[in-house]
């Protein structure tokens, strides 16, 4: 009886409660969406590397190495020799290594120099490798792999030339211009800073750097023999195990090696450490989503107390009739939970089914990869936070409803 | 006790809180038997339907005893209260007694919602009811919005009468409807508290109605203190 009295009496005022129900969806898609983006945010943020044991780079912070072997932002402070990358990677406990080589850059986006096994290797997101869009991985030293938001921006195709730039200013006025690269593929989006790099081999790091001294080139100088360039020195390396046991062991044996000061970092506890930094922003947020849901739970309090005035008759009947006051407190409780409940679940399909709309935009557009597309957990988990809160500021109508029930006389 | 008085008030003293220096009703002693035709009348303001929400169990006196059927109205909880008017005393207003977006069936179903009985009974009687009212029973599934007033009035009469209560109390329910409405709703509604047995106070300013009524009341000699006032 209680519901069905609500739920027509919600009928019978169809209008303003139907303005109330969008202005709570509204709140409540925002406060969905931004717990949404936390996940989603967070999620491809931790997995911009897998399944990578340790990343090793010269004695720097450990977020300073990891920064600019990943995410490709910052300075190097040193390199690492060619010698001790060889002696470390021909260990029997190291299953595969990736080299990169930084330094360079292209119209603004980094040029890393690593090798095949970079393809091979590398993974992301849940153990995801990289697929080629088109085109192949690089067999030459002037061949370049570009990721899919270089392509995107800068219209390239297989088969294109690129300059590559020394230093990593968006405008150098040093060109690699003597040798130009052939681009061989281009990299299926991953929304990891992958998309933003261009991939050449460490020979065509070291080919176009030959002839030059001191950051400056020397001019006339005799051609390289590509076949046996070897670098002297490489940024950092990425590389994984045959067996995590040995993780910690050989981070150690890395952290005290004699030959030169190195570093080896754990890039999901770094990649976590580095997170929590910028948690504060999500915070944010969050607090303003939940500012606004409160707005809209005063809104619709005030809605149900506003037509407690149209509803004088109606209480005094249902007093009339032996309905305790009680009564009259549920029935406009359960009109909050219910707006609040169509409310929500409104604003769960509509982002659900903008989520599946917006995917491929969303990638295409902003390089944004959606990790996960159901957004049912974060709906169950909002759901009894946002029924709770409605139950909290609906008391304020709730109380009004049941004194009056309590001192209203009879007569109308 | 087959031979309580429907009504017995003693000693009761009734002020609202605001002006209380003065009482605004004062019953040394006031009896209605049981299946009496009550008419209360006197001028607007003058305590009628304070005494209506006393005997309905929504206003308390600060002194005496009010008794229904033997029970002391004023000495039960709020709670026990609520329930004895569900099931025990029937009430129809001026206007506005059906809950306008609900339907006829549903509105009878408020107050049935609080019997005893099974819904088949129920439903039999409120046909019966709407039948003995003139009402069709196929405006049942109409929402009450749609009823002339005339038929809201006997429709709100079917909802009082469904619980077969010992009192029916009525407050002003001809105001809202011409003299030849008026007459047939009260030879309905007096044809039918005579057929239940119930008690029935008739609450009007109109004293040309007092003749269809077994006693009359002036409100306004409860309005003096003093003076016991037995019908």
């Amino acid at each position: 009886m209680l519901f069905k009295l609500a739920w027509k009496s919600l009928m019978a005022r169809r209008v303003s409660v139907l303005l109330t129900v969008l202005m709570m969806t509204v709140s409540i898609f925002v406060l969905l969406s931004v717990e949404t983006i936390r996940y989603q945010a967070k999620d491809s943020f931790t997995k911009t590397v897998s399944e990578v044991d340790l990343i090793v780079g010269a004695r720097t912070g450990q977020v300073n190495l990891l920064l600019y072997s990943v995410f490709h932002i910052g300075v190097p402070t040193n390199n690492i020799s060619w010698q001790s990358y060889q002696e470390i990677a021909s260990r029997p406990a190291v299953a595969w290594t990736i080299p990169i080589s930084l330094g360079d850059s292209h119209q603004g986006y980094r040029v890393v120099g690593t090798s095949t096994d970079f393809f091979e290797f590398f993974r992301f997101g849940n153990k995801q490798s990289l697929q080629f869009q088109h085109g192949n991985t690089f067999g030459t030293a002037f061949d370049a792999v570009v990721g899919s938001e270089v392509a995107r921006q800068l219209g390239y195709q297989v088969g294109d030339a690129v300059i590559l730039s020394h230093g990593i200013a968006s405008t150098s006025f040093s060109q690699h211009d003597d040798k130009p690269f052939n681009i061989t593929g281009i990299l299926a989006p991953t929304g990891t800073p992958v998309d933003q790099s261009v991939y050449v081999s460490l020979q065509g790091i070291e080919a176009i750097h030959a002839n030059w001294q001191g950051g400056v080139k020397i001019p006339g100088a005799a051609k390289p023999d590509l076949e046996n360039l070897q670098p002297e020195a490489i940024t950092a390396f990425m590389l994984g195990l045959n067996s995590r046991i040995q993780t910690f062991n050989l981070q150690r044996q890395i952290n005290e090696y004699p030959q030169e000061p190195l570093q080896a970092i754990l890039p999901g506890a770094t990649l976590m450490s580095l997170w929590s930094m910028l948690s504060s922003v999500e915070q944010i947020l969050l607090l303003i989503a939940s500012l606004v849901l409160l707005g809209a739970l005063i809104g619709m309090a005030n809605m149900l107390l506003v037509s407690m005035r149209e509803r004088r008759h109606e209480l005094s009947v249902l007093r009339a009739l032996g309905y305790r006051p009680g009564f009259l407190f549920a029935l406009l409780q359960i009109e909050a939970l219910l707006i609040s409940f169509v409310a929500a679940v409104a604003a769960f399909i509509s982002l659900q089914l903008s989520m599946y709309g917006l995917k491929d935009w969303l990638l295409q557009e902003y390089g944004v990869l959606l990790t996960r597309l159901s957004i049912l957990n974060e709906f169950m988990f909002m759901l009894p936070i946002v029924l709770l809160a409605s139950f909290v500021v609906a008391l304020i109508p709730a109380i009004a409803a049941y004194r009056q029930g309590l001192h209203q006389q009879l007569n109308l | 006790m087959n031979n309580q008085l429907a009504i017995q008030i003693d000693n009761c003293q009734f002020r609202y809180q605001s002006d209380s220096d003065k009482a605004l009703l004062q019953i040394a002693h006031w009896q209605v038997e049981k299946a009496e035709t009550v008419f209360v009348y006197g001028p607007s303001g003058s305590g009628k339907s304070t005494l209506l929400n006393l005997l309905a169990g929504i206003l308390l006196p600060q002194q005496g005893t009010i008794m229904l059927d033997g029970v002391i109205l004023n000495q039960l909880s709020h709670r026990k209260r609520d329930a004895y008017r569900a099931q025990h005393i029937g009430m129809v207003f001026q206007r506005f007694n059906l809950i306008p977006y609900l339907s006829v069936g549903d509105n009878i179903k408020l107050a049935s919602h609080f019997s005893q009985h099974d819904k088949q009974q129920l439903q039999q009687r409120s046909l019966e009811l709407m039948d003995a009212l003139q009402l069709e029973g196929r405006l049942l599934e109409r929402p009450a919005s749609q009823l002339s007033v005339g038929q809201q009035q006997r429709v709100a009469i079917v909802r009082a009468l469904i619980n077969q209560p010992a009192l029916l109390i009525v407050d002003e329910p001809t105001s809202a409807l011409d003299s030849d409405a008026r007459d047939s709703f009260i030879d309905l509604l007096l044809s039918q508290v005579k057929a239940a047995q119930t008690t029935l106070v008739f609450v009007s300013h109109d004293r040309g109605l007092s003749q269809h009524f077994s006693s009359q009341l002036d409100i306004q000699s409860f309005v003096i203190a003093g003076e016991p006032y037995a019908v």
